[in-house]
């Protein structure tokens, strides 16, 4: 098989957790280790939004977190996209009509950056498989912010 | 320019080895911890309150998003307090197919606990052993309830799905498997020095500490307290099992139970083959009959469960210890009218104060992993040097490197 050029170089992601249940946080997890190994097509884990090209975002966005998450968004360096794993990510899902959540998290991210690009990879919680193709799906998006910018 | 020790040093709220955002506010006097302050609040989601806005079926899904590593032990004891406040009898062979899920719940818990303490140490190779192994649990639990996490596997009465012969077979396959590997996976955690280096004598919770501060599940175990709801206050079918299986301390494998972390890898990892045995146990010996003592029907349980008032109080052992729920309905009020959960981990969190003291801060990521399974979130701990007022950042990786040169400087 050819790799296509969206493997010509390795994506680093770095993980938010935005207050959530962590069943979508152990499925990252376990996306990363040898039975998915997404490893083996150059995503990795980083420890710093310094670093990263995605940011790997679970849960809803509560009140404690949402400036956090805001920061760390602006940390992380263009191009950049956000995979947005799970339902309470997306939608808020079943904390939807809490009193102490910011989120959706897109509705909150646009106000901080209107042209953000959000990648959906929905389920409650994420099957690690939907979580690679959610980051291939990133990497497309990467892609063609790379060829508007030369 | 020297500056007077104690020195205060943050760590948090997007917490390094906790799953949940936490925020640990400690006291330094150079490498040593003094003293340390926590401050949680940061992954709240208002459960407790939404709970009341929905009715007892909606909350089963609720109930289960409390926390996705143990979720099936949140919706089991929600289930059983819902019972208990209806007087609803669960069936027999509902019952025991509950603890068949518990347990497999556990297995997958504790080596999730494993990877991440590995991983914590620097010692990454185990992190991937362990999750590798850890698939497999996950196989059964897909092919039993239909999802890898959050199992939506509960009702009041009973369970929601039976098991087939053809599940049956292919579990028990897995656990021939698994105990193959038993010998393997205790050789590697017992006796390897890069673990047993850094875990041993470290963050030591005394039998009387964990008395004192309420201390619950393996961690307390560890400590030599024989706390186990399982048997304590059998539910489910640990009651009929109760002649084949004990309470696990460190002393079921000949080791002194000190209170260490190495203690709570003992206790862990002979209650992880102990809960395949177990499953293997309710497999031997599972009744026959309905799956449920209720009608599996929405509309019959509501209008039931709608007429029912009482207060309702259940206890279970989660993979971390006893968690409590209590719910209390009211008659012609579709909403629980009162929740309360206490998760194991609140009764755990008190004994960091105690586990802190004097470690160094290369152990803070194995004592903070030590008393429960977590993600390395990552990042960001903020060193505050109280006498100039002056910051100096120490990112995650930075904590983790140290804690990776602790290892390597401690190897003969
Ligand atoms: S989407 Fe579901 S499983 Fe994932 S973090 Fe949210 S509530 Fe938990």
């Amino acid at each position: 098989m050819k790799l296509n050029k969206a493997f010509d170089k390795s994506l680093w992601v770095f993980h938010v957790n935005a207050a959530s249940c962590n069943g979508c946080d152990i499925e990252i997890v376990a996306a990363l280790t040898p039975r998915y190994d997404v490893e083996r097509f150059g995503i990795k884990l980083v420890g710093t939004p310094r670093h990263a090209d995605v940011l790997l975002v679970t849960g809803p966005v509560n009140r404690q977190m949402a400036d956090r998450v805001r920061r760390i968004y602006e940390q992380t360096p263009g191009p950049k996209a956000v995979l947005l794993c799970g339902n309470c990510g997306a939608t808020s899902g079943v904390y939807y009509d809490s009193y102490c959540i910011e989120g959706p998290f897109d509705e909150f991210i646009k106000k901080v950056d209107p042209n953000a690009i959000i990648v959906y990879v929905p389920g409650c919680p994420v099957r690690p498989e939907a979580i690679t193709m959610g980051v291939v799906e990133a990497w497309k998006q990467l892609e063609v912010l790379r060829g508007e910018a030369k | 320019m020297a500056h007077a020790p104690p020195y205060p040093l943050m760590i948090g709220p997007i917490h390094p080895a906790l799953k949940e955002p936490t925020m640990f506010k400690f006291t330094m006097e150079g490498e040593r911890v003094l003293d340390v302050d926590i401050q949680p609040g940061f992954n709240h989601r208002g459960v407790e309150y939404l709970g009341m806005k929905r009715n007892p079926l909606q909350v089963l899904h609720l109930a289960e998003r409390v926390c996705g590593i143990c979720s099936g032990a949140h919706q089991y004891v929600f289930c059983r307090a819902v019972e208990h406040a209806a007087n609803i009898t669960p069936s027999v062979r509902g019952d025991y197919l509950r603890v068949l899920v518990a347990e497999l719940e556990r297995i997958h818990s504790h080596l999730l606990w494993a990877g991440v303490a590995g991983h914590e140490l620097g010692f990454d190779s185990i992190l991937h052993y362990t999750w590798k192994v850890r698939e497999d649990v996950q196989d059964i639990l897909e092919i039993i309830c239909g999802n890898r996490v959050n199992y939506s596997y509960y009702i009041f009465g009973g369970v929601r799905r039976d098991v087939t012969p053809e599940q049956v077979e292919k579990a028990r396959k897995i656990f021939a498997k698994y105990r193959k590997l038993e010998d393997t996976i205790l050789d590697i955690f017992l006796t390897d020095p890069t673990i047993s280096h850094r875990v041993q004598d470290v963050g030591v919770l005394t039998k009387e500490n964990a008395l004192k501060l309420s201390a619950c599940g393996p961690l307390t175990r560890g400590a030599g307290v024989k706390k186990d709801v399982r048997f304590s206050w059998p539910y489910g079918s640990y009651g009929d099992m109760m002649d084949d299986f004990k309470v696990v301390t460190p002393e079921s494998l000949g080791y002194k139970a000190t209170g260490d972390i190495f203690s709570q890898v003992v206790v862990r990892l002979v209650e992880l083959f102990e809960a395949i045995r177990m499953c293997e146990w309710v497999l031997d010996n599972l009744p026959s009959g309905p799956i449920t003592s209720e009608p599996n029907l929405s509309a019959l349980l509501m209008a039931k469960l709608r007429m029912a008032e009482g207060e309702g109080v259940a206890r279970v052992e989660a993979p971390r210890g006893e968690d409590i729920h209590y719910v209390r309905l009211k008659k012609n009020k579709m909403e629980l009218d009162s929740w309360k959960i206490r998760v194991p981990t609140y009764g755990n969190i008190m004994s960091w104060l105690t586990m802190f003291k004097d470690a160094q801060i290369a152990d803070i990521p194995i004592i903070i992993a030590s008393i429960d399974p977590c993600i390395g979130c990552m990042d960001r701990v903020t060193l505050v040097d109280s006498g100039t007022g002056r910051e100096r950042d120490v990112d995650w990786a930075v904590l983790h490197d140290l804690s990776v040169k602790r290892s390597r400087g401690l190897m003969p």
